[in-house]
C-alpha cells in the first residue's frame, strides 16, 4: 500500500492549504466556519475543534548552543477531519500529522507520524494541556510547557517559559486570508524562552532560545486562487517582534498581511499591502531563501537570510520551513515557511 | 544475393520437412518442458507472494504474544507513546476467506496489495464502512460486503481497515500482531517495560507458508533444472544434425562465391528465427501443460499446507520471457558451436570421411576429461556439502558429470562386447553401434538424465510418502477428533466423553520462542498412546516418564537441527528451564515443536483451555458415539474427524503430488524419447552407406531393420543401467543434502525396486517407439538405393 | 591476356610430412582460348584449378586475372571472384539438391546480381534442359546433372571458366555431348576455357594442352 499516495490524499485539507488546491476551501460541508469577533475561551480553546476541518498547534525556535552555534528547532501536530465530529475509535474520522525537525547550520533532521484519532494514539486535550502524536508530546499549562520528539537520527527534550501574553492576530484573532474573505482563527504565544537538550548524531547538545507558537483553524483556509504562501515570524533585537505572511495568487499578485508586536505584547494588526516581502535568492531547489521585507509603516526595511538554505521538509506534504537572520533596519532572528514551491 | 541464398537454405527445409519438424519440435518441446514447470512454479511463488505482501510477513520483525493470544488494543497506544513504530495487525476467517486488517497510516509501504487511490474511497476505508480488497474469486465468497477488487490481491484474501476487520471478526480492540517497523526512534523504552507478555519475533528470509511449500517446490525446481538440461541436450543435438545435413550445402554455397560471413548470418538468423517459432510453440505447449497440472498442483499445495494457490494460470511474463530465453538461447549456444564449425571448415574438404565420427575422437578425450573433474567435485561434495547452493552444485555436477561419461562408458562396453562376440554378425552389429555412438550419444544423454531424475524425484516423493504415513500413524493415533467452538463446548465434551471413552487427550499448545526458533509447544497428557507410537531419533532413558512428570521436555528434529539442541540440553520456557529427554522426526513442519506434560503447560500457559480433543476408543463406537454427542451437547458431527479420514485425505494429498510427478515424470522420458527418435532418422539417412556392405554381403533388409530396433532398445538398456544409481545418488543429494538445508530435516531414503523397474520399461519403450519408424524405414530401404552406394563410389 | 600464372608454389602437410604439390608452375591462357591441364593422379592439376578458381591461395606466386593479382585478395575477394569473374564445373556437379533445375541454374547468376532470364532460358534450351527445368537434380541423371551445374557456370557469363573433369562420371557418349556443349556455348561467350582431365581425347579438343608432371610443367 503506497503510503504516502494514501496520505497525501488524506491530508488534502493541509495539503490545499499548502498548495492551493483548487476547489477545497470554498465548500465546507458541515464544518463550521471561522466567524469575526471570535470570543475565545481558555483554556478550552487550546485544545481541539473537531468540527473545524484543520487545525494545527506549530512550534518554530531559535536555539544558541553554549559555542554560538545557532539551531532551529521545528514541532507541530496537525489535526485533518473527514467529518466535523470528533467521534471514538478506528471510526473517528480525526487524522493526525506530527512534524518535527532540527536545523543546524549544516543539516536538517526531519521526522514525521501519522495517526488515527479516536483510539489514543494522538490528540489535544485542553485542561490537563497535552498535544501528542505517538511519544511526542507538548504538555503543560501554557506558561510552562515541556515538549518532547523523537526520530532514529534525532531527538530533543526541551522545557518552555512564557514571558509574556498571547497575542491576536489580524481582528482580535480572526485573521483574514484573502479578498474573498477566507479566514481562520489564529493566535500565538510569541514570548517562550526555551531551553533543552537536542540528541543529534554528534552527540548531546545543551541549547537556550526564544520559541514561537502559532494555534491556527479553520474550514476553508485558502481561496481557489491561491498556490502558497510564505510566513515571517521575527524578532528583533530590540524586543519587537513582527508576524508577516505573503499568500501567493495565479494571477502573480499576493495578499500580505503583518502583525507588529511590541514587547509587552501589544499588537498592530496591518491588512492586504502593508507589507511587501521580495526574494532576493534562490537555493538549488529554486526555493528563495533570501528575502528582502518591508513594513514602511513600521519603518521596517530588512533582508532576511536563512541559516541553512537546505531546510527542506522532506515530509508526505513537503515545504520550507527553518531559522533565519535578520540585518538591515532592524536586527535579529526569526522563522521562515514556504509553501508552494514544489 | 541475400533472396538467392535464403531460398537455398531455406529449401532445404522445404524438401526435407521431417528434418524441420524435428528441429522445431526438439526446441519446442525443450521449451515446453523447461517453462511448463516454470509456469506452475511461477504461478504458486506469485500467490505465496502476494499472500506474504499481505501481512509484510517475514520481511519485518513482529511483536505477538508470548501465549500467542491476541492483545487488546490499548497495548498498541502504549507501544506507541513508548516510542515503539509499530503497525497493528488483526486477522481471522470470514466464510473461508482470511480477512486481514491492517492500518493504512502507520503500516510500512509495501503491505498489502491494494492501492486504496485505485477504486478506493478513503473516507470510505477508514470510516469503518467497509471496503475490502480482495481479487474476484474471493470476492464470490463475501457477497455481503464492499468488495474492491484488484487482482493483486492474495487468493483466499481480503484486506481492509483494522476497524472494519475487528468488526467482521468479532474481535473488537483486539490486534493479534504488531509490524515492527524499521528505523525505530532514539530514546525506545524497553519492550519489557510496556508489554511484559509481547515477544518479539524477527523477520525471516521468507514467510512460514514461503518456508512450508518451498519443501513442494523444490521438488519442482529440481525438475525444471533436470528438463532445461534435458532440453539443452536436445536442442543442441538438434542443431547440430541440422548443421551436419548441411556441411555439403554450404560447401557449395561457398564455392559458388557466397562469402563465408553471408553464410554464417543468414545460417544463423535463419535458426534464431527457428527458435523463436519454436519458441513461442513450446511457450504455449506448456502453458497448456501448466494448466492441466495447476489444479493439481493447487490442490496439493492447499492440502498440505494450507497455502491458497490461485486455481488459475496467469500469463505471467516471467516464465514466458524465460521459456523464449531458453529457446532462443540454447539455440544461440548450440549454433555459436556449429556455426564456428562452418566457419572453420576447409572450403576444399569435401572428399573427407564424416566429419561426426572423426571430430568424436578428439572430443572424447576432452569430455572424458570434464566429466572426470565433475565427477570428482561431485564426489567430495557428497561429504561436504551443506547449504542449498552446495547441494545444488552437487547436484548439478554429478548429473552433467555422468551425462558427459556416459558416451565413453557405452563405448568402453560396446569395444568389451564385441571382443567377446563369436557370430560374424554380433561382431558386425557391436562394432557398427560403436560406429553408431557419436550420432546418438546426445539422445542418450538427455534419456540418461530424463530416466535418473525419474529414479532420483520418485525416490524422494515415495520416500516422502512412506515417512508421512508412518508419520501419520504415529500422530494419528486416536480414533478420533473433536474441535470445540468455546470453552463451554469443551467442557460438555470432556464431561460427555469421559465415561464412553477409554481416555480424552486434549491437545493444546502455544506459540512461543526457543533458542530465537519460533516453536510451538505442545502440553500432553500421559497416555499409553504416546509411549506406544511415537519414535525417536534420540533419547535419553524414560522420557516420557519424565516429561510427563514435568520435568523434561521432548523436541522436534527441525528445533534440535535449527538451535544445536541435543538430548541433555536445556531449553526455558516462560522462565522455567526443562532438560531435553528426547528429539523426535516431525516431518512437513516448518518450525520447532516441543511437547511437556499436561500439568506443567497448565501452570505456564493459564490462558490456553484446550479445544482440540484426541479421543481413543473402539473404532467401531464412533458412529453411535457422535449422535449421541450432537444429541447430547450440540456439538456437531461436522466438528469431529475420525482418524481414518484425516489419514485418507493426507495420503490423497500425495496422490495429487504423485499425479503432478508422473505427469512430469511421463513428459521428460517422452521428450527423452523424441530426442532419440530424431538422432535415429537423421542418423538412418546418413547410414545407407555403412549398411549397404552388410546386404551385399548376404544380410536382409529385414535383418538388418530389427538390429537396428534391437539396438536402440539395447542402447536404451545399457543408459538405464548407468541412470539407476546416478537416480539414487541424486536422490540421496535430494533429501540428505538439499532438503536439510531447505527445511531442517533429513528423510529417511527408502528404495523402490518395482518402481525402477517399471520406469526401466518405459525407457526401453519409449526407445523401442521411437526406434521402430526408422528401422522400418531402413528395412525398406529400396535395394536400387543400396545400389547407389557402390555405383556412386569413386 | 586474361590469365596470367607465374611460379606458383604450393605445399601440403599430410601425414607423411610435407608435400609439395606445385613447384613453380607458370601458364598463360587468351580470352577464347581452350586450354587442357593434364597428367597424373597427385600432378597437383587439380590444385592448380583450385588455385586459379580463387578456392585456395598458393604459397608462392602470382595469379592475374587480367590486371587483377588474386593472390592478394582476402576471402571476400576471393568470394566475389568465385561469383562473377570465375566459374567452377565440378566434377561432383555440386548442385543444390533443394532446389529445382531451374533455380540451380539461375543460382550462381542470381548471386552475381547478373540474372538474365533471357540466356538462362537459351542455356537450359541449348542443354537440352527445359523439360526438366521442374524437377529437382536427385530426379535427373548424371550428364543431365552436369550440363545443369555448367548452364549454372555459364549463367552470369564468367570470363574464364574452370573445369575439374567435368565428365569424369559420365560415360562416353554422354561425356562427348557434353564437352560439345559446353565448347560451343564457352566460345560464343568469348570466354578462356581451361579444363583438367586425364583423358587425352578430351584434351586432344583443346585449342592448347598442358602436360603437368610432379608439381611442374612437363
Amino acid at each position: 500500500m503506497n503510503v504516502k499516495v494514501f496520505m497525501l490524499a488524506l491530508f488534502l485539507p493541509i495539503a490545499a492549504f499548502a498548495q492551493g488546491f483548487a476547489g477545497l476551501g470554498t465548500d465546507a460541508d458541515g464544518f463550521s466556519v471561522p466567524q469575526p469577533d471570535p470570543q475565545f475561551d481558555f483554556p478550552t480553546d487550546h485544545g481541539a475543534h473537531p468540527d473545524y476541518r484543520i487545525e494545527w498547534w506549530y512550534l518554530t525556535a531559535n536555539l544558541t548552543a553554549a559555542d554560538g552555534t545557532p539551531y532551529g528547532l521545528q514541532w507541530t501536530l496537525f489535526r485533518s477531519a473527514l467529518a466535523p465530529e470528533a467521534g471514538e475509535g478506528w471510526t473517528a474520522p480525526q487524522l493526525w500529522m506530527g512534524h518535527a525537525a532540527v536545523t543546524t547550520p549544516d543539516d536538517h533532521f526531519v521526522a514525521e507520524r501519522l495517526a488515527r484519532g479516536g483510539i489514543g494514539q494522538a490528540g489535544v486535550t485542553a485542561d490537563p494541556f497535552e498535544a501528542w502524536i505517538d511519544d511526542w508530546s507538548l504538555v503543560g499549562d501554557w506558561d510552562t510547557l515541556r515538549m518532547t520528539a523523537s526520530a532514529p537520527d534525532f531527538a530533543y527534550d526541551m522545557a518552555l517559559t512564557a514571558q509574556g501574553p498571547l497575542i491576536f492576530h489580524g481582528d482580535d484573532g480572526y485573521s483574514v486570508k484573502s479578498a474573498a474573505g477566507q479566514a481562520s482563527y489564529y493566535y500565538s504565544q510569541p514570548f517562550f524562552a526555551i531551553e533543552g537538550t537536542l540528541q543529534l548524531p554528534e552527540g548531546d547538545i545543551a541549547v537556550t532560545g526564544n520559541a514561537w507558537l502559532d494555534r491556527e483553524w479553520s474550514s476553508q483556509p485558502l481561496a481557489d486562487n491561491q498556490t502558497g504562501w510564505d510566513w515571517f515570524s521575527l524578532s528583533f533585537d530590540d524586543g519587537n517582534k513582527m508576524m508577516g505572511f505573503r499568500l501567493q495568487q495565479t494571477d502573480g499578485n499576493n495578499f500580505t498581511s503583518a502583525t507588529w508586536i511590541t514587547p509587552d505584547g501589544v499588537t498592530t494588526a496591518y491588512t492586504d499591502g502593508a507589507l511587501t516581502a521580495t526574494p532576493l535568492a534562490l537555493n538549488d531547489d529554486d526555493v528563495p531563501v533570501r528575502w528582502r521585507v518591508e513594513l514602511p509603516v513600521r519603518g521596517v526595511d530588512v533582508k532576511v537570510d536563512a541559516i541553512n538554505e537546505d531546510a527542506w521538509m522532506t515530509t508526505s506534504v513537503p515545504y520550507w520551513e527553518g531559522p533565519v537572520t535578520v540585518i538591515g533596519s532592524h536586527q535579529g532572528i526569526g522563522y521562515l515557511e514556504m509553501t508552494g514551491y514544489e | 544475393m541475400t533472396r538467392a541464398t535464403l531460398q537455398a537454405l531455406l529449401s532445404h527445409w522445404w524438401r526435407n520437412p521431417l528434418q524441420l519438424f524435428t528441429l522445431l519440435a526438439g526446441l519446442a518441446l525443450a521449451t515446453a518442458l523447461w517453462s511448463g514447470v516454470q509456469a506452475v512454479n511461477a504461478e504458486a511463488r506469485a500467490s505465496y507472494d502476494a499472500a506474504a505482501a499481505t501481512l509484510g510477513e517475514g520481511q519485518y520483525d513482529r511483536l505477538v504474544r508470548r501465549d500467542g493470544q491476541p492483545m487488546p488494543q490499548e497495548t498498541y497506544v502504549a507501544l506507541r507513546r513508548a516510542g515503539w513504530l509499530v503497525s497493528p495487525v488483526v486477522q481471522g476467517r470470514l466464510d473461508g476467506v482470511r480477512v486481514v486488517g491492517v492500518e493504512p497510516l502507520t503500516a510500512p509501504g509495501g503491505i498489502g496489495p491494494v492501492d486504496p487511490v485505485q477504486g478506493g474511497d478513503i473516507t470510505e476505508f477508514l470510516s469503518g464502512e467497509g471496503q475490502l480488497f480482495a481479487n474476484a474469486e474471493t470476492a464470490l465468497a463475501l457477497p455481503d460486503l464492499n468488495v474492491i477488487l484488484t487482482p493483486e490481491a492474495a487468493p483466499g484474501t481480503a484486506v481492509t481497515d483494522i476497524g472494519v476487520a475487528q468488526r467482521l471478526l468479532g474481535k473488537l480492540g483486539q490486534i493479534d500482531s504488531l509490524i515492527v517497523l524499521p528505523g525505530q526512534p532514539k530514546g525506545r523504552a524497553d519492550l519489557a517495560a510496556v508489554a511484559p507478555d509481547l515477544t518479539l519475533q524477527p523477520a525471516q528470509g521468507g514467510s512460514d507458508i514461503g518456508r512450508l511449500t518451498d519443501s513442494f517446490h523444490l521438488n519442482l525446481t529440481a525438475f525444471g533444472l533436470l528438463s532445461f538440461a534435458v532440453g539443452i541436450f536436445i536442442v543442441n543435438g538438434a542443431i547440430g544434425l541440422a548443421f551436419e545435413q548441411r556441411r555439403p550445402v554450404v560447401r557449395t554455397l561457398r564455392a559458388l562465391g557466397l562469402p563465408l560471413r553471408n553464410v554464417v548470418i543468414l545460417m544463423g538468423a535463419e535458426l534464431m528465427i527457428f527458435a523463436l517459432i519454436a519458441g513461442v510453440i513450446g511457450v504455449a505447449l506448456g502453458y497448456g501443460i501448466a494448466a492441466l497440472l495447476l489444479p493439481d498442483v493447487a490442490a496439493t499445495l492447499r492440502g498440505l499446507y494450507g497455502a491458497d494457490v490461485s486455481g488459475t494460470l496467469q500469463l505471467r511474463p516471467s516464465w514466458w520471457l524465460s521459456g523464449l530465453a531458453i529457446a532462443l538461447g540454447g539455440t544461440a549456444i548450440a549454433a555459436s558451436g556449429a556455426l564456428y564449425q562452418i566457419s572453420k571448415m576447409p572450403l576444399l574438404a569435401a572428399a573427407q570421411p564424416r566429419a561426426l565420427a572423426m571430430a568424436a575422437g578428439r572430443q572424447a578425450v576432452v569430455q572424458g576429461v570434464f566429466a572426470a573433474i565433475l565427477l570428482c567435485v561431485a564426489g567430495v561434495m557428497m561429504f561436504t556439502a551443506n547449504g542449498l547452493i552446495g547441494g545444488f552444485t552437487l547436484l548439478a555436477s554429478l548429473l552433467i558429470g555422468a551425462a558427459l561419461a556416459l558416451p565413453l562408458i557405452l563405448d568402453r562396453i560396446l569395444a568389451a562386447s564385441s571382443k567377446i562376440a563369436t557370430s560374424v554378425t554380433a561382431q558386425w552389429f557391436w562394432a557398427d553401434t560403436r560406429q553408431q555412438l557419436p550420432g546418438l550419444s546426445l539422445a542418450l544423454m538427455a534419456l540418461l538424465l530424463a530416466m535418473s531424475a525419474n529414479v532420483g524425484v520418485s525416490t524422494m516423493v515415495s520416500s516422502f510418502r512412506l515417512t508421512f504415513t508412518d508419520f501419520l500413524d504415529q500422530r494419528l493415533a486416536s480414533e478420533l477428533y473433536i474441535r470445540t467452538e468455546n470453552e463451554a463446548q469443551s467442557a460438555a465434551l470432556v464431561a460427555f466423553a469421559t465415561p464412553r471413552t477409554d481416555i480424552i487427550l486434549p491437545i493444546q499448545s502455544a506459540d512461543t520462542e526457543v533458542a530465537g526458533q519460533p516453536t510451538e509447544v505442545y502440553g500432553a497428557r500421559d497416555h499409553a498412546t504416546y509411549r506406544d507410537n511415537w519414535v525417536f531419533l534420540q533419547q535419553a532413558a524414560g522420557p516420557w516418564d519424565s516429561t510427563f512428570g514435568g520435568q523434561t521436555v521432548l523436541i522436534n528434529e527441525q528445533l534440535s537441527r535449527r538451535a544445536g539442541l541435543n538430548v541433555g540440553d536445556a531449553i526455558v520456557l516462560q522462565g522455567t528451564s526443562f532438560q531435553i529427554a528426547g528429539v523426535y522426526g516431525d516431518y512437513g513442519n516448518p518450525i520447532g515443536q516441543a511437547v511437556i506434560g499436561e500439568g506443567v503447560f497448565a501452570t505456564l500457559y493459564p490462558a490456553i483451555i484446550p479445544q482440540n480433543f484426541g479421543l481413543r476408543m473402539d473404532p467401531v463406537a464412533v458412529p453411535d458415539f457422535l449422535t449421541d454427542l450432537e444429541a447430547t451437547t450440540g456439538i456437531r458431527a461436522t466438528q469431529a474427524v475420525n482418524q481414518a479420514s484425516i489419514k485418507a485425505i493426507s495420503l490423497s494429498i500425495f496422490e495429487r503430488t504423485f499425479t503432478v510427478t508422473t505427469a512430469l515424470n511421463i513428459l521428460t522420458l517422452a521428450v527423452a524419447g523424441f530426442a532419440i527418435l530424431m538422432s535415429l532418422l537423421t542418423l538412418a539417412t546418413m547410414r545407407i552407406p555403412q549398411l549397404a556392405p552388410a546386404w551385399a554381403m548376404g544380410m536382409t533388409r529385414s535383418q538388418i531393420g530389427r538390429l537396428e530396433l534391437v539396438r536402440a532398445v539395447m542402447l536404451a538398456l545399457l543408459t538405464a543401467v548407468v541412470a539407476l544409481p546416478l537416480g539414487l545418488a541424486l536422490a540421496w543429494a535430494l533429501l540428505a543434502v538439499v532438503n536439510v538445508a531447505a527445511f531442517g530435516w533429513q528423510l529417511p531414503m527408502y528404495l523402490f525396486p518395482m518402481d525402477y523397474a517399471r520406469l526401466g520399461l518405459f525407457a526401453l519403450l519409449a526407445a523401442a517407439i521411437a526406434a521402430l519408424w526408422p528401422a522400418r524405414r531402413l528395412a525398406r530401404t529400396p535395394p536400387a538405393d543400396l545400389l547407389k552406394v557402390f555405383s556412386n563410389e569413386r | 591476356m586474361l590469365l596470367t600464372v607465374q611460379n606458383i608454389h604450393k605445399t601440403y602437410q599430410t601425414a607423411d610430412g610435407p608435400f609439395a604439390v606445385l613447384r613453380g608452375v607458370d601458364l598463360t591462357l587468351d580470352a577464347g582460348e581452350t586450354l587442357a591441364l593434364t597428367g597424373e593422379s597427385g600432378s597437383g592439376k587439380s590444385t592448380l584449378l583450385h588455385l586459379i578458381g580463387g578456392l585456395d591461395t598458393p604459397d608462392q606466386g602470382h595469379i592475374h586475372l587480367g590486371e587483377l593479382d588474386i593472390t592478394t585478395l582476402d576471402d571476400n575477394g576471393r568470394a566475389a571472384l568465385r561469383r562473377g569473374t570465375v566459374g567452377v564445373v565440378f566434377q561432383q556437379f555440386n548442385l543444390i539438391p533443394s532446389l529445382r533445375v531451374s533455380d540451380n541454374i539461375a543460382f550462381q547468376a542470381r548471386l552475381a546480381d547478373r540474372y538474365d532470364p533471357l540466356w538462362d532460358a537459351t542455356l537450359a534450351e541449348r542443354m537440352g534442359l527445359t523439360p526438366h527445368l521442374n524437377k529437382y537434380p536427385e530426379q535427373l541423371s548424371g550428364g543431365q546433372q552436369q550440363r545443369v551445374a555448367i548452364a549454372r557456370t555459364l549463367a552470369p557469363k564468367p570470363r574464364l571458366v574452370l573445369a575439374d573433369e567435368p565428365t569424369g562420371n559420365l560415360d562416353e557418349a554422354t561425356a562427348a555431348a557434353v564437352l560439345d556443349l559446353m565448347l560451343e556455348l564457352v566460345s560464343e561467350t568469348g570466354a578462356g576455357l581451361l579444363i583438367v582431365t586425364h583423358s587425352t581425347e578430351l584434351a586432344g579438343r583443346m585449342s592448347r594442352r598442358l602436360h603437368l608432371r610432379a608439381g611442374q610443367v612437363a
